[in-house]
């Protein structure tokens, strides 16, 4: 299934599977997304290659950054008007605490949805949603050319 | 006058392979490479593979992947500008994407550590498909730098 088809189907069913194995980079990494009370929730299950520091162990800072870099595109793409993929602009990525070696979950808010860009602010959490191990802010080209 | 870090080179690169790039899995399941490093710099690269594509339509690397490169590469950066091995952990990294990665080809990001205080490292980076000119994308972190030694990391985020 190409990825457009993928992004309708989601449209249709709100079932983020298609999505996550349209996209190589979210298989290798283990990101998913689902709808939680109409929220769209990214998770990236644990697994010992997005380690960064064994000795700890923690994950990777890379990681956290495709989390929600994947969440806040999940997102767009559950609440757009097209198809097309969101581009990615810019990305800022905060790191608060280390991050175990267990699955990290992320929610994603829009600051600002307009036409042409969106800005999105991305937490990522493990065990506690108020104790966020990273915050994202991104900025996405909605529009295609 | 001798160069301490020539004198030093070849046993540099062993540390960066073996305990920077090696010894972290992620680094590892990246295959990211040591291109070239001197004190304050370091430029690894990311080679190109199908499962690490964003948008299968585009056959372009996916951002997170090239994230993850600038942060090694960056951190590495902190690395070389410290005189001893400290602990590391980085603060934040923006990323701003300048023009599309194309398909096919491998990412190199070398970053530059431009200041280093007694807890803090600033980082510049850029990445790009092997001429500097023409970056994919430009970057700025900051690292915090623990001066207790301590048996934690040398990669991502800690307490």
């Amino acid at each position: 299934m190409t990825l457009r088809d993928a992004v309708a189907l989601l449209r249709e069913t709100g079932d983020f599977t298609a999505i996550q194995e349209a996209i190589p980079y979210a298989r290798f990494m283990g990101i998913t997304a689902e709808l939680v009370d109409d929220e769209v929730i990214g998770r990236m299950r644990y697994s010992d290659h997005l380690v960064g520091n064994a000795s700890v162990p923690a994950l990777h800072g890379g990681t956290l950054g495709a989390l929600m870099e994947s969440t806040a595109i999940f997102k767009l793409l559950w609440h757009g008007e097209t198809t097309a993929v969101p581009k990615t602009i810019n990305i800022t990525v905060e790191y608060l605490r280390g991050a175990g070696p267990e699955d990290v979950l992320a929610r994603a808010t829009f600051t600002r949805h307009g036409r042409r860009v969106a800005n999105v602010r991305v937490f990522a959490y493990q065990d506690d949603p108020e104790r966020p191990v990273a915050v994202a802010t991104a900025h996405f080209l909605l529009v295609q050319e | 006058m001798s160069d301490p870090f020539l004198s030093q080179k070849d046993e540099i690169r062993k540390r960066l392979e073996g305990r920077y790039v090696g010894a972290v899995p992620h680094n590892q399941a990246l295959n990211l490479r040591v291109v070239d490093y001197r004190p304050e710099h370091l430029s690894l690269a990311l080679p190109y593979r199908e499962d690490l594509v964003g948008n299968p339509e585009t056959g372009v690397l996916h951002g997170g992947c090239i994230t993850s490169l600038i942060d090694a590469t960056c951190g590495g950066a902190v690395i070389m500008s410290l005189v001893a091995p400290r602990r590391i952990a980085t603060l934040d990294l923006r990323i701003d994407y300048v023009r599309p990665a194309l398909p096919h080809q491998e990412v190199i990001c070398d970053a530059h550590c431009y200041k280093v205080t007694r807890h803090v490292a600033f980082v510049r980076a850029s990445a790009h498909h092997g001429d500097k000119a023409s970056p994919i994308a430009t970057s700025s972190g900051t690292f915090v730098v623990f001066r207790d030694e301590g048996p934690r990391s040398e990669e991502g985020a800690s307490t």
